[in-house]
């Protein structure tokens, strides 16, 4: 056991090395990382929001209201097809979870069948998907009706594109907060986790996210006025919608909007010249402008609505009002124009990012929110600083005591061990937060446990009478046994916990698992390393007992 | 050189396997307090498990008074709260439980909007240090993921030991793994401390150092098995506990130091974690040498280990 050949202790020094130069960096000021050569690490570990102070909210995405606004559109599918088809039909609705349509005349069911089979289901992945399934199935439903119904892997698909699009629009978004590098990532199924780090107030962040800010311009029934449409009938193909300043006054505006807000190249807060009341100024993409100057030159002096649509409300009510509705003087031709909304600076700031970051699919609702203020990130920090030195004195001297020069060796090992599983950390990208210094803290206590179980065998061996040398050797051999078999099964209560766990834990399993390899390494070539080359360096033959 | 303080009285075997009988009798009592108070009182949980919110404020103008914390909050109407001073005197913890939701208001809702409002109460002259603001749907979820991982965790163990050494050996160390966990909860529950993910990875740790404990003891029962083959069950167990003893208690000396001074200088975050990891340290000693092997005595071993003693050289050799 105590034989070292010349490739096996370059190895055991390279590791060594490796582990020192991955850690390094972490304790460097930035400007001396840059100038540091290319060809080493760089990587910083990175620390958790609850050491490093920040927000972190976990939104879940609205489905239900996902589902209704695909269901909407696959009604107006439905309607184009049939139209074209001149099939003629009556009723045609949605429900919580399907679109129903009843056909006039039952001899065109099996045309209306094929016409719808063929034209609205998409392959799931995309049209070279490969796969059977479909996004929705179009079944004869009872009594002359065709129901259309979203599939469950058709339903799935849809929360993936608006997670990953939310995604893209909360980062759109939350740039306009500050500079620092917030994590926005998709957790589960339909939830994403955004992380700020250095952010107490949660505030202006909530409200920048929350709301979906979907804005789309519309044209207004030319008669009639929203007390008269809810007296009477909504003619079809229009709604009503509310006044955003005056709630009591609405208008009745057509269905299918002109031009939408993903038309809108820019949007920018602003003081309109006359009023000087906060404003925001847009401008329209080529195709919607010449759009807008066609609709705008045909229908002069008559009212434009424009609509923002924010999901639901906290009641679960549709939140969508008319900002205004101007009347059009003039033929708008430049493509660009300004929304007067009763804003105040601050809502007319933060609508402007809204609409320049694109409307979200869907609501987002704050399931978990935590935040650490920066303070008590630094006192923890502190905390840990004090902890880790005073433990670490406490157990250096205690080992010294208790083992003498072969004790330093242990530590030495316990430091290599620390350095590599810092290191790794560093260069794989993994967080360090407080369950993370948890996990480090039983790495060292097994270590140092490895360590022990090895010299209380040497010392157990020389006292059966054995030489010096061969006591160390059958200690080093006999440990090995009991600290592989102690080592894997913590290993394995570390494995299920990364597997199944979640947050802290997962944090605390990563640095329990890399910590237990590197005890495996440092206690068998690390230590062993040492003494070996302690023995090689005694001059007589017979070698003082060490222990 | 220095060789170091071999303190241990080496020369000395305690009769630990013939007062057994009092040691587990001990385990068994305190085990089942442990999970009649689980029983009966419960845990605490922390809002990880049951949902609410929490704050740890700091007062900017000296101490804070909590009788004025109290007053300013729970005119809210945000239903039960609960008010604790912690180790600085300007700090301070409040909790409140999980929100029942107002007609037609979704339940998540309800915890942003209480959260805010406390926002809002505490005024300029309090620092909000910590905020946690845990819905209904994902709390749920945090606790069972908890659990299974723990089960899993357990599981595992189970099967690698199983695979290791023998079923016996398995059984026993599951029998004190779940005897170290219960009586850890056990004391949660006495002492009505939070429990929240934290203490459940507290937790695992302990189960993870109680393992250690146990296969440490364990390895060295396998091998004087092979040993001395005649030696009778309880003798050499008893052997084998004196001949790790040193070790066990060398061991488990440093990780208490260590945690110990986590809990001495650790922040409010981190002193449950720490509490649970100094109790887990002393419970998981105790149960390697108390619980352990007296069960394994019980159900008993295979006596015979040559064909395996003979395999197992066979490996070693091949290692090395």
């Amino acid at each position: 056991m105590l034989h070292f050949s010349r490739f096996k202790i370059g190895f055991v020094v390279f590791v060594c090395l490796m582990g020192v130069l991955a850690t390094l960096p972490n304790f460097l000021s930035e400007q001396t990382l840059k100038s540091w050569p290319t060809f080493l690490p760089h990587k910083q570990l990175s620390l958790g929001l609850d050491l490093k102070g920040g927000a972190h909210l976990l939104l879940q995405m609205d489905s239900s209201e996902l589902r209704k606004d695909w269901l909407k559109s696959l009604r107006g599918d439905v309607r184009k097809q049939l139209r074209d088809a001149r099939i003629r039909y009556t009723g045609l609705g949605q429900t919580k979870d399907l679109v129903r349509v009843k056909l006039v005349n039952q001899s065109k069911m099996d045309e209306a069948l094929r016409r719808l089979r063929t034209s609205i289901p998409q392959p799931i992945g995309g049209p070279f998907g490969g796969g059977a399934d479909y996004d929705v199935e179009v079944e004869q439903g009872p009594g002359d009706t065709i129901e259309v119904i979203p599939t469950n892997a058709g339903m799935q698909q849809r929360i993936t594109g608006a997670i990953t699009s939310a995604i893209e629009v909360i980062r759109r978004r939350v740039d306009n907060i500050g500079t620092a590098e917030p994590s926005i990532v998709r957790q589960g199924n339909d939830r994403i986790l955004v992380q700020y780090p250095g952010l107490e107030d949660t505030k202006r962040l909530k409200e920048l996210i929350g709301k979906t800010a979907r804005l789309t311009f519309h044209d207004v029934h030319p008669t009639m006025s929203g007390q008269e449409a809810e007296q009477s009938q909504v003619p079809l193909g229009f709604v009503v919608y509310p006044d955003a300043e005056d709630p009591g006054h609405s208008y009745v505006v057509r269905e299918i909007p002109l031009i939408y807000g993903e038309d809108l190249v820019d949007a920018n807060p602003g003081f309109d010249q006359n009023t000087s009341e906060p404003i925001i100024s847009f401008r329209f993409n080529q195709k919607a402008a010449v759009e807008f100057g066609r609709f705008t030159s045909q229908n002069v002096g008559r009212p434009f609505a424009i609509v923002l649509d924010n999901g639901v409300k906290d009641d679960g009510s549709p939140d969508v009002v008319v900002l205004s509705a101007p009347v059009i003087r003039e033929p708008i031709l430049g493509g660009s124009g300004q929304i007067s909304g009763n804003f105040s600076v601050q809502s007319a700031n933060d609508l402007a990012v809204q609409i320049r970051s694109g409307a979200l699919p869907a609501t987002l609702t704050v399931v978990e929110e935590r935040t650490v203020g920066p303070s008590l990130g630094a006192d923890s920090i502190e905390a840990g600083e004090w902890a880790a030195l005073v433990g670490g004195i406490g157990v250096a001297a205690f080992m010294i005591f208790a083992y003498g020069l072969f004790g330093i060796f242990a530590l030495l090992a316990v430091l290599v061990n620390l350095l590599l599983i810092i290191g790794t950390m560093s260069m794989i990208g993994s967080t360090l937060s407080l369950p993370g210094i948890a996990g480090l803290i039983l790495t060292v206590g097994m270590a140092v446990d490895a360590n022990v179980l090895i010299y209380e065998r040497i010392r157990e061996e020389m006292r059966n009478g054995k030489q010096p040398i061969s006591a160390i050797d059958s200690g080093f051999s006999r440990a090995f046994g009991t600290i592989i078999d102690s080592n894997l099964t913590t290993l394995i209560a570390g494995v299920v916990m990364f597997w199944l766990g979640s947050g802290p834990i997962r944090g605390f399993a990563v640095t329990l698992s890399l910590g237990i390899f590197a005890t495996i390494f440092t206690a068998f070539l690390v230590t062993r390393l040492m003494v070996a080359l302690w023995v090689a360096r005694q001059k007589t033959r017979k070698i003082p007992a060490p222990l | 050189m220095f060789k170091g303080v071999d303190f241990w009285p080496h020369d000395k075997i305690f009769p630990i396997m013939q007062v057994r009988r009092s040691f587990v009798i001990t385990s068994i009592v305190v085990f089942c307090l442990a999970v009649a108070l689980l029983a009966t009182r419960g845990l605490n949980f922390g809002i990880d498990f049951k949902g609410g919110s929490l704050f740890e404020i700091q007062s900017k103008s000296g101490p804070v008074d909590i009788a004025e914390l109290r007053a300013k909050l729970g005119g809210l109407g945000l239903g039960s709260m609960q008010i604790q001073q912690l180790d600085e005197p300007t700090d301070a913890l409040i909790r409140f439980e999980q929100q029942k939701a107002a007609e037609g208001e979704s339940s998540e809702k309800a915890q942003q909007n209480a959260a805010a409002k406390v926002q809002e109460a505490l005024g300029d002259d309090i620092e909000i240090r910590r905020t946690e603001v845990v819905g209904p749907a994902v709390s749920g979820e945090l606790a069972w993921a908890g659990i299974t991982a723990v089960t899993f965790a357990i599981f595992g163990i189970l099967f690698y030991i199983w695979f290791r050494f023998e079923w016996q050996f398995a059984i026993a160390a599951i029998v004190a793994l779940v005897h170290d966990i219960t009586i850890t909860l056990g004391v949660f529950s006495i002492l009505g401390l939070d429990f929240g993910l934290s203490e459940v990875a507290a937790l695992l740790t302990l189960a993870g150092y109680s393992i250690n404990d146990t296969v440490v003891v364990f390895d060295r029962i396998r091998e004087n098995l092979r040993r001395y083959k005649k030696m009778a069950l309880d003798q050499l167990m008893n052997l084998s506990i004196n001949e790790t003893l040193s070790r066990t208690v060398l061991t488990s000396g440093t990780t208490l130091l260590a945690v110990l001074s986590i809990y001495v200088f650790g922040t409010e975050v981190i002193k449950g974690f720490a509490f649970a990891m100094m109790f887990g340290i002393l419970i998981g000693t105790w149960s390697s040498i108390f619980v352990a092997s007296p069960f394994l005595l019980w159900i008993g071993v295979k006596r015979d280990w040559s064909g395996i003693a003979k395999s197992d050289k066979a490996t070693a050799a091949a290692r090395s």
